[in-house]
């Protein structure tokens, strides 16, 4: 039993089911990522963790409470919202005990939680304000100081960042893992943002079309991804999904893929296993820092391939050079260091690290394990 | 809204044609003008100077006689009474049936928008088809009713029937306006603790002051310047303003003192009127509200 | 929110609470409008009178009723004056909101002005005109004071012509509220489209043909709906104008239903008058109503 636990959990509309049994069980003290585009299922899931959305069949534990049924006040949760949900008519401060003051807390113990979690968030200097009249960083702050100043056993964030500006965003994500590591408190968060998910998370669930497609901390959802959908979500730029045939060659198996021309590269695998699929075709995934030129390819890796191939367009990036060129028949971008000498039009050499090349079966989109 | 819209349509135009539209535009201002400056001046001139056909003329003797005669002492029905208790009983009538319907208004939208439930719209449809019904439909079933509830004839009766026919429309206005208020306010206010009332109260009321304006407006105005229920449910002593108003102007005996007519009209259209030049943006927005999408 | 069973107490009050809170606005309007028309329509196929009465009598009331020529000449009362009132309405509506929509000065006050009608009791304007037009000391009496002798304007008068003041009393009162539908739906129109349709060399002519008229749709059938309701419930207004009078010239569809009912003692014959009114305006707004809401969804 974890500290909270989403068991066999399903939600429907009436005939329609839009969340199809997620089973997650979340240890204290875990960062939960619930990551997808919009309407896979992520912010339903979240908002019946929270109590606003009834539980059509499974259940909800929370310190093996069972929580369905039970009111969104007496789950012990905070929420953080997309907007914030600030009250407009309250100040700053009054917004902060709003909920201590519903629970009965009298008020010499909510001012003196309420300047903790100012001083803790630095917004001391905005309590008497209005809503209104703060910027979106403010809003933020003390849209997660309602929910610190509860002290519950689960915060719950619906994609807090999404409404601030990209260089806020970064700040602010680094605020709240600063917070997380400070009070290792347990949180699911949801937000559409993979590098969020990425860089906040203990562990990520990846969902799409009401499933978790794959559940895993954020090293083995990007090494490893369950299936295509997953790998192609996460990362940016994403993962390059191309046809290829499997060949063997010395008992080593290997990737054909077409290069430009028409003419074929073959590229060896470090999964052993795939020399199972001989003559069959697969997906090949190869992330683009993978692709380099060849000074700048992973010296640790045993398996580096050589692919000479015709460069489309470059995308100087500042830190990195975008590169597209034409394989399998589709478009692939590799990341290049930003001093690499590409030009459009010109073949290049290409370095691929095969150690990181993933195989997916075409039939179901997902990975051919090792 | 169009108060606030600095859109417009407007065309490249010469001089002569720009002249020509003020023109018309000034024209017909001045046909809407026109009864009221007929009223206003009719009002305070002796009764010879408008049968002597100076109708379009400003007074010659100016004189307040007609407005206390309408006020205090003109002949309305049986008794010289003048307007005066009439205007009493609207005050009466209006106040409680504009505070109740707006208050039933304001917890029906709060429902129907923050509560939803399966087939609310279908009851909402209900609500506001209410609105639009030829009250004639109701007359007869109505009468009996407030004669088996004991209110035939009373206050207390017509209140409850501008509530009853009046809710649609503030149900209406208070549904279209918490439609647009931000939902997870409800839900952070929720996993705050706060009940359903404590939210209506605590978070949505303080937000409500405009639509409340437009509610009680538009209630004020309906509710005042009714006639069918006030001609067909009123007792003699609970009679609203515009059936004495319609009864002072019709009566058939006596001479007719037109400038008393005029002066009770006025009298009878004031307090709208005044509504209407100090919240008229208010009272558009409820008008708009009931016919274009809010 | 389900019940679910481990649900305590006050979290299942609290789910049933809006409910609770709607059901008695809900209860009202369940028995006064629609418990009301039920009876209505009841009563209209029975021998009432003076006072309901419940002996079933069929369709007699309503044949009755399409045989009274005093019903006959309140529909085509209506008729003229429903085609008049909508039609002069929109018209004026809208090219004043097009003329209003010129960057006009003291448009403000101007509209202030325009819609103040609707803040009055059909009664008052009722009496206002009802005096101006009366041939005595109204407008025929002060022209011919001012030295046109021959001048006659007695319409309101003439069994021809006096639905035609409940016209033009009733255009005044509304006609503002119209201007400023269209007025909104002319602000909702986006300028882009007009500088775009401008480059494409668009005559102002033509901008409005082609254009932004074709785009007030909406606004058409918001000013069509809500004038034909309120043409079908124009009452106040004629009883303050002219009575229905002069003879039965001016009987529209609500005062022959009321003075049937409440003078003449036919009260069947009422209730079945009631009923063909409800049905027309339900035929006009249920479907527009069921439009509406299922658009907000």
């Amino acid at each position: 039993m974890g500290f909270l636990d989403i068991d066999n959990t399903t939600k429907s509309y009436g005939a329609v089911e839009v969340l199809h049994k997620v089973d997650i069980s979340v240890e204290e003290g875990e960062f939960l990522v619930l990551v997808g585009p919009s309407g896979c299922g992520k912010s339903t899931l979240l908002n019946m963790i929270a109590g606003l959305e009834d539980i059509t069949s499974g259940e909800i534990r929370i310190k093996d409470q069972v929580m369905n049924g039970v009111h969104p006040s007496k789950r012990n949760i905070a929420m953080v919202f997309q907007s914030y949900a600030l009250y407009p008519n309250m100040t700053v401060g009054q917004n902060i005990t709003f909920g201590l003051e519903m629970h009965g807390v009298p008020k010499p113990e909510r001012e003196k939680a309420m300047h903790e979690v100012a001083s803790l968030l630095q917004i001391e200097q905005l309590l008497d304000r209005k809503p209104g009249a703060l910027s979106g960083g403010q809003r933020q702050r003390v849209a997660m100081g309602r929910a610190l100043v509860r002290n519950p056993d689960v915060f719950l964030f619906d994609e807090p960042l999404s409404n601030l500006d990209a260089k806020l965003r970064v700040d602010m994500r680094t605020e709240i893992k600063k917070l997380h590591q400070k009070l290792g408190t347990t949180i699911v968060y949801v937000t559409h943002d993979q590098i969020e998910a990425m860089t906040l998370s203990t562990r990520i669930a990846v969902m799409y079309g009401g499933y978790v497609q794959q559940l895993g901390t954020p090293q083995e959802i990007y090494d490893t991804p369950a299936n295509i959908f997953v790998a192609t979500f996460m990362g940016s730029p994403a993962m390059n999904v191309v046809p290829a045939t499997v060949a063997v060659e010395n008992g080593v198996p290997m990737a054909v893929v077409e290069l430009h021309d028409g003419s074929r590269a073959r590229l060896p695998f470090s999964q052993q296993n795939l020399a199972a699929w001989e003559g069959r075709e697969i997906m090949l995934g190869i992330r683009p820092e993978t692709i380099t030129d060849e000074d700048a390819a992973d010296r640790k890796s045993t398996n580096i391939a050589q692919m000479v191939n015709r460069i489309v367009v470059t995308e100087p990036a500042g830190s990195d050079t975008f590169v597209t060129m034409t394989l399998g028949g589709k478009d692939v971008i590799a990341r290049m260091r930003s001093d690499a000498d590409v030009r459009p039009g010109a073949d290049f050499t290409f370095a691929v690290n095969m150690e990181k090349a993933v195989a997916f079966d075409p039939a179901t989109e997902m990975r051919i394990l090792p | 809204m169009m108060s606030v819209s600095t859109q417009d349509t407007a065309i490249r135009t010469g001089r002569v044609t720009r002249a020509l539209i003020y023109l018309v535009l000034l024209l017909f201002g001045l046909f809407y003008l026109l009864p009221l400056y007929v009223m206003v001046v009719n009002s305070v001139k002796p009764l010879d100077e408008i049968t002597g056909g100076g109708m379009m003329n400003l007074p010659r003797v100016f004189t307040l006689e007609p407005w206390a005669k309408a006020w205090s002492s003109a002949q309305i029905g049986v008794d010289p009474t003048g307007l005066q208790p009439y205007f009493w009983n609207s005050i009466k009538m209006v106040v409680p049936a504009v505070a109740i319907s707006t208050v039933l208004g304001a917890l029906n939208g709060y429902v129907l928008t923050k509560w939803r439930f399966r087939g609310d719209t279908i009851l909402f449809g209900l609500m506001l088809f209410a609105c639009f019904i030829p009250f004639q439909i109701v007359l007869i079933p109505m009468a009996r009713m407030l004669g088996l509830m004991g209110l035939a004839g009373t206050t207390w009766g017509l209140v409850l029937v501008h509530v009853v026919y009046g809710i649609g429309f503030t149900t209406l206005y208070f549904r279209n306006y918490y439609a647009v208020f931000p939902t997870e306010l409800i839900r952070a206010a929720q996993i705050d603790g706060a009940g359903f009332f404590q939210i209506f109260w605590r978070i949505l009321l303080p937000s409500s002051g405009p639509i409340a304006v437009v509610s009680i407006i538009w209630q004020f105005t309906n509710i005042w310047n009714d006639f069918l229920f006030g001609a067909s449910f009123a007792g003699a002593d609970s009679q609203p303003m515009t059936v004495a108003l319609n009864n002072l102007v019709q009566s058939s005996t006596g001479v007719k003192e037109y400038n008393v007519h005029f002066a009770g009209a006025i009298l009878a259209a004031l307090p709208t009127l005044l509504v209407y030049i100090v919240a008229g943006r208010y009272f558009v927005r409820g008008l708009m509200a009931g016919s274009v999408k809010g | 929110m389900a019940h679910t069973a481990d649900a305590d107490f006050k979290t299942r009050l609290q789910n049933l609470l809006p409910k609770l809170v709607l059901s008695p606005s809900l209860a009202m309007v369940l028995v006064f409008v629609y418990g009301f028309i039920i009876f209505s329509v009841y009563l209209s196929f029975t021998d009432s009178r003076l006072l309901p009465s419940f002996g079933w009598v069929g369709w007699e009331n309503y044949s009755k009723l399409w045989r009274l020529s005093h019903w006959e000449i309140s529909l085509r009362n209506m008729g003229v004056f429903a085609a008049l009132y909508i039609s002069i309405c929109t018209v004026l509506g809208l090219g004043l909101a097009i003329f209003l929509d010129q960057k006009i000065r003291a448009e403000g006050m101007i509209r202030t002005i325009y819609l103040y009608p609707m803040a009055l009791s059909f009664i008052v304007t009722g009496t206002a005109w009802k005096w101006f037009l009366d041939p005595g000391i109204g407008l025929e009496n002060v022209l011919q004071t001012w030295g046109w002798e021959s001048f006659r304007f007695d319409w309101i008068k003439n069994r021809d012509y006096a639905i035609y003041t409940v016209v033009l009393a009733a255009v005044w009162q509304t006609s503002g509220f119209v201007m400023a539908m269209f007025l909104a739906g002319l602000r909702g129109i986006d300028n882009e489209i007009l500088k775009a349709a401008q480059m494409d060399g668009a005559s102002n002519w033509n901008l409005y043909r082609r254009i932004i008229i074709p785009q007030l749709r909406p606004a058409f059938l918001s000013a069509f709906v809500i004038l034909s309701h309120l043409a079908i419930k124009t009452f106040d207004l004629v009883i303050a104008l002219t009575g229905g009078g002069p003879g039965r010239a001016t009987e529209l569809p609500a005062t022959f239903m009321y003075s049937y009912t409440f003078s003449r003692n036919q009260m069947g014959i009422g209730a079945a008058s009631a009923t063909i009114m409800l049905m027309t305006i339900a035929a006009i707004m249920i479907p527009y109503l069921y439009a509406e809401l299922r658009e907000k969804k």
